[in-house]
């Protein structure tokens, strides 16, 4: 088991963001969490990077209790993170930024550039510019880029379709597969329901902070309330 | 007997007798100093007129020099133990990349030159005032620039006391060397030069005091903080009357001896410095050059990379595993302890010290250097804090008429303004800067996402 997420439960001050979810990610997975916006995802993924937290619960990765971890501390256990919105450093260059990735992590780096620029062809013919001047698209294979440099066990990802055209995040989620099977096991936090669905293997829906559907992600895709919330279809109900 | 000889002959013996012999050796060189007369004439002046052998079990001085003979020994012991351990952390966290730090032969004859400049400068300008101003108000104000360069542009910290460690380098310095109303720690009175050291560790601890509770702050708190922090530390100078003299300054009312100049004792060469502020001068070039060259490697290794990453996005950088309190922690008590440095030379140079020359003003001033020299850029920094020290004291040497004094804040914040409107990136604006100004102006970036509320 890479993750597992016991009752866990999120305050920001008087509001509950999360009142006790459970779930779980095996090793090899894609799991996904699905929802609607205020629903919690971020949350969970900010619980999870130690970036906010837990008021109760427990968190486990690989059997390891890292409930009160704090967020630097996760890379060096083999959590990679992909925060929301990117959030590459974008004054350095695209190999400062991959580079930055393998800050807490022992040994060279050369290796690991030569594998993400093979990964990710265009931040290599890119790798002498600064993050901010790249596209959303770049930024984001720059983000995932950074996070893998950590040498991941498990991947979070928060929402890395945002603000991306379809032609973009078709190739971000093709390369997402491609890490899953190079032996990364991944937790998925997307608004785009029915991609993220087709790529994993299982996911959760929240809903006001809890966990409300849980299946195989190819049961959820058919579900009639996963369709008739998340895939805009049967609008009248 | 024999197995004493026997066991001085292993490693450990030979490393403890050659512990104790450099710090015996230490022992005779500072001597007992602090004569109000002759602070530090040497052997005759000093040691020489105790009855025991060199004067060196004269007083508890010998207990002290034995303890540093066991910390050396231990030291050294455990760096042979553990040297690879540690070697390997330090150079970890020392790698500069080689692209990014990469001495072309040009900027070398530059920097050469440079240096030749700064050594044949005070036989060109010989006015005792100016050769006094370089000192006191150039030199040491460069390194105080310096030192804020570090919190205020490596690690994007807003620090309005950083004349706090200025002071306490300065009061340590006082202290050390047996000058203050206070009697010096064991009764030993050093010579400044090993006032350094233990200026430099009293720094570092108040900075790392100071900044393990504050640097959770963010912005605007941090430099409440921080403004407070350099207020305590005047008014502790101030109203400690048996401790620091109050406002008498470091000489108390009893107008005690002052503090010692620097000196060389080593075996037959003395050297002492004195009033004439030309061999100041060379000793702060010394000190200067010393620093822009650790700080310049410090910019691009991997600690530098680490605070352009928190000043970037402190998010991004605790999710590639930088803990950012460390590092904050870091960038104030290395900016301390060149501020600790600027005090040893103001204390040694100017005899005595006193809390008006540390207030809130200079704190203000110094990050104005920075300001108006290009935060984050070193060469900006040293340069904006000549121009700015020279003018200001220009003008206080030869005022145009109508000119006071007070005056000079209005022209320094006029001043300040023009920068900020047509060199916002200062005088010489570093490499970093530059980009995220640009960056900003195009508005990429996670400046403009917090500002339009994207990403709180």
């Amino acid at each position: 088991m890479t993750l597992e997420v016991r009752d866990a439960v999120v305050r920001y001050g008087a509001i509950t963001a999360l009142h006790g979810i459970s779930f779980e990610v095996r090793d090899g997975e894609i799991v996904t969490l699905l929802g609607a916006n205020g629903a919690g995802k971020t949350t969970t993924l900010r619980m999870l990077s130690g970036l906010h937290g837990v008021s109760g619960g427990q968190i486990l990765f690989e059997g390891q209790d890292v409930t009160k971890t704090p967020a630097h501390v996760f890379t060096t256990l083999g959590i990679g993170h992909v925060p929301e919105g990117r959030r590459i450093f974008s004054q350095m260059t695209v190999e400062e930024n991959l580079e930055m990735g393998a800050f807490a992590r022992k040994g060279s780096t050369t290796d690991d550039l030569e594998r993400m620029y093979e990964t990710f062809p265009i931040l290599k013919e890119r790798r002498k510019q600064l993050g901010g001047n790249l596209s959303g698209g770049e930024q984001q294979m720059l983000a995932i880029g950074r996070a893998l440099m950590g040498h991941p066990r498990l991947l979070l990802l928060d929402e890395p379709s945002m603000g991306l055209a379809p032609m973009v995040v078709e190739t971000i989620f093709r390369i997402i597969g491609e890490i899953r099977e190079a032996g990364t096991t991944i937790l998925l936090v997307e608004q785009n329901a029915a991609q993220a669905l087709r790529l994993a293997d299982r996911g959760y829906v929240l809903e006001n902070g809890r966990i409300v559907l849980s299946d195989a992600a190819d049961l959820l895709l058919t579900d009639p309330r996963v369709r008739a919330v998340y895939l805009g279809e049967g609008a009248e109900s | 007997m024999r197995r004493l000889t026997e066991s001085l002959r292993t490693p450990t013996g030979r490393r403890a007798i050659t512990s104790i012999a450099t710090m015996a050796v230490v022992a005779l060189m500072t001597g007992p100093s602090g004569s109000a007369t002759e602070p530090t004439a040497g052997p005759v002046g000093s040691y020489g007129e105790r009855v025991s052998i060199f004067g060196l079990f004269a007083g508890p001085r010998w207990f002290l020099f034995l303890i540093f003979a066991a910390i050396m020994w231990g030291v050294w012991t455990l760096w042979l133990q553990r040297g690879t351990q540690l070697r390997s952390a330090a150079s970890m966290a020392l790698t500069v990349p080689k692209r990014g730090f990469a001495l072309k032969p040009v900027r070398l004859v530059f920097y050469a030159a440079l240096i030749a400049v700064g050594v044949v400068f005070p036989h060109v300008v010989t006015s005792q005032y100016w050769q006094s101003v370089m000192v006191e108000q150039i030199a040491v104000f460069v390194l105080l620039a310096l030192g804020l360069n570090v919190v205020v542009g490596f690690a994007g910290l807003l620090d309005l006391g950083f004349v706090a460690f200025y002071a306490i380098g300065a009061y340590a310095t006082a202290w050390v060397t047996g000058s203050l109303p206070t009697p010096a720690p064991f009764g030993v009175h050093l010579n400044p030069f090993f006032a350094i050291p233990v200026a430099i560790v009293l720094v570092m601890v108040a900075g790392i005091l100071l900044g393990t509770p504050t640097l959770r702050l963010r912005g605007d708190y941090l430099a409440i903080v921080t403004l407070g922090f350099g207020e305590i530390i005047t008014i502790f100078a101030n109203n400690l009357y048996g401790i620091t003299g109050g406002s008498y300054g470091s000489g108390g009312v009893t107008g005690k001896h002052g503090i010692p100049h620097f000196s060389i004792n080593l075996g037959p060469i003395h050297y002492r410095w004195t009033l004439n502020p030309v061999p100041y001068y060379y000793l702060t070039l010394v000190f200067v050059i010393m620093f822009i060259v650790a700080f310049s490697l410090l910019e691009h290794s991997r600690v530098g990379r680490a605070w352009t990453a928190i000043r970037e996005d402190e998010v991004a950088a605790e999710s590639v595993g930088i803990n950012p309190l460390k590092y904050k922690v870091m960038a104030f008590a290395i900016g301390a302890a060149s501020a600790g440095f600027a005090g040893v030379v103001t204390a040694a140079q100017t005899i005595f010290i006193f809390p008006a020359t540390f207030t809130l003003q200079v704190s203000i001033n110094i990050l104005a250097l920075v300001i108006f020299g290009g935060m984050g850029s070193i060469a900006g920094v040293a340069v904006g804090a000549m121009v700015i020290q020279t003018a200001s004291m220009y003008l206080l040497h030869t005022p145009p008429a109508g000119y006071q004094p007070a005056d000079l804040y209005m022209y320094l914040g006029a001043l300040l303004m023009v920068t900020m409107i047509f060199r916002p990136m200062g005088l010489i604006p570093s490499r970093r800067r530059r980009r995220e100004i640009t960056l900003a102006e195009a508005g990429e970036g996670h400046m403009n996402e917090v500002l339009t509320g994207e990403n709180p």
